[in-house]
């Protein structure tokens, strides 16, 4: 059976206040804080991108998983944010962790669930046979139009998983994988755009809500697990309100979806953001726990996992760089002009 | 468009990765690579090696008069970072919020270099950050 052997996690050092951003706009920051759940957000280096930052999490991930990285058979990267159009993150990511040359390998694409939905495709790899692991990173460095809604929120970072089946190896097996999708036109960027369009309020409940909740009920119907069966759950988090409201509409606890909610305090690092989640879980989860994790990306679709954590987990635990250590110390504050020029979106220059 | 892309893809190995010398004869480490040892001469055997990335400040300075090519990044610092392995290496040292002095500890980390206009290559790198 497929599972986790391996995680690791980036998310940029420099951080924005929502006080910031809402003051040059004339809007209400606390309206904005209670409303949004969110206090600040992650900003990339002017030197940063989506594939620095999926270079920095796979790294990290082959180090936790303890394997040899020439043995990673797939290599898929999933983003809204990949720095070229055409020529793959992907091949820079095998180059840089001195992966084989005979790996499969490609960019994925589904708003912000192109991660989870590389991990699918790697575990049908391992369960087959095909390749002993398999990795898939989600990894943005997100878009937000000044003065949109989305500034608030859109933010960077990324999350690699490595997936395998040896059983002495595996920290957390994967009971079952299941997606719901559909055409939904809630959220999207033409080619060329330098900025995404969003459809206000429809992003929330033919978006967001339906196809969570879909996804989720799907699982529990399929594995008879209910809320109360799962130690911990993790779901998309493009604010910090959507996911406890999703969470409690669900029948899950604010006690189960805490440590993996970190919209709040680094923003929606869109592909990174579920798999980001699931990774501070994962720091502190024990052996047995079970894990229920819900993705979403817009346009639309969910996929959900089932996981549980085995023994494996704390010998391994001391190589982890844990995510707590990652967005909670070393932050750098910013204001908002050298925001806009870090971004480039200053014009005339 | 400035750049052929052969010299990014030859270099690869080193800017992405740190990869560099080693005398098999006698130890001795080099970065960049070499393929001749200066201590052994024509009597050296050159290997690859990978470096761990993690070293100490030897020198530094701020960049606030730069070239074109990081003319938005400045200012900025570069400096020699002596690795565990002992080579001394030249890089931009990225400033987080730890303080950067000699002999503060840092780690290479995986960035962009340099962008080569709206449609060229995209360069990537290692630069040090302090831990």
């Amino acid at each position: 059976m497929a599972g986790i052997v391996g995680y690791g996690v980036h998310v940029p050092f420099y951080r924005i206040k929502v006080e910031d951003i809402a003051k040059v706009w004339g809007e209400d920051a606390e309206a904005i804080k209670t409303g949004l759940n969110i206090h600040e957000k992650s900003v990339p280096g002017r030197d940063e991108d989506a594939a620095t930052i999926a270079v920095e999490a796979a790294r990290r991930a082959v180090h936790h998983a303890g394997i040899k990285s020439s043995e990673v058979g797939a290599v898929y990267v999933g983003s809204e944010s990949h720095p070229y159009a055409v020529k793959p993150t992907a091949t820079v990511v095998i180059e840089s962790i001195d992966a084989s040359d005979h790996v499969m390998a490609a960019d994925l694409e589904f708003a912000c669930k192109a991660g989870t939905a590389g991990v699918q495709m790697v575990m049908g790899l391992v369960d087959s046979g095909m390749i002993k692991y398999g990795m898939s990173i989600g990894s943005d460095t997100s878009q937000g139009r000044p003065g949109d809604a989305l500034e608030y929120t859109a933010s960077a970072g990324g999350a690699a998983f490595i997936i395998g089946r040896e059983k002495k190896e595996v920290i957390a097996n994967i009971l079952k994988t299941v997606s719901y999708t559909s055409d939904t036109p809630d959220f999207w960027r033409r080619e060329g755009a330098m900025f995404p369009t969003h459809s206000g309020r429809f992003t929330g409940e033919p978006g967001y809500f339906k196809h969570i909740t879909a996804a989720t009920k799907l699982m529990f119907e399929t594995t008879g697990f209910g809320p109360a069966d799962f130690t911990y759950a993790v779901f998309h988090q493009p604010n910090g309100k959507f996911p406890v409201v999703v969470a409690k509409q669900l029948g899950f606890s604010d006690k189960q979806i805490k440590p993996g909610l970190l919209t709040p305090i680094i923003g929606n690092t869109y592909s990174g953001a579920s798999m980001i989640g699931l990774a501070a879980t994962l720091d502190i989860a024990r052996p047995g726990d079970r894990i229920l994790l819900t993705s979403f990306g817009s346009g639309a679709g969910s996929d959900s996992f089932v996981m549980e954590v085995t023994d494996n987990i704390e010998a391994k635990r001391k190589r982890a760089v844990k995510v707590s250590d990652i967005i909670g110390s070393n932050k750098v504050y910013i204001d908002y002009a050298t925001y806009l020029k870090d971004k480039d979106f200053i014009k005339g220059r | 468009m400035e750049k052929p892309s052969a010299g990014l893809w030859r270099k690869i190995k080193s800017r992405y990765n740190l990869v560099g010398s080693t005398c098999s004869k006698c130890g001795s480490n080099y970065f960049p690579p070499r393929i001749v040892c200066r201590k052994c001469g024509r009597e050296s055997k050159m290997e690859d090696r990978k470096f761990n990335g993690n070293g100490e400040v030897v020198s530094f300075t701020t960049i606030r008069v730069p070239p074109d090519t990081f003319k938005d990044e400045a200012p900025y610092i570069v400096g020699v970072v002596r690795l565990e392995e002992g080579p001394m290496v030249e890089g931009h040292i990225i400033e987080n919020s730890r303080p950067i002095d000699i002999g503060t500890k840092v780690r290479t980390t995986f960035r962009k270099m340099y962008v080569d206009g709206e449609e060229g290559l995209i360069y990537y790198h290692y630069k040090f950050e302090p831990v």
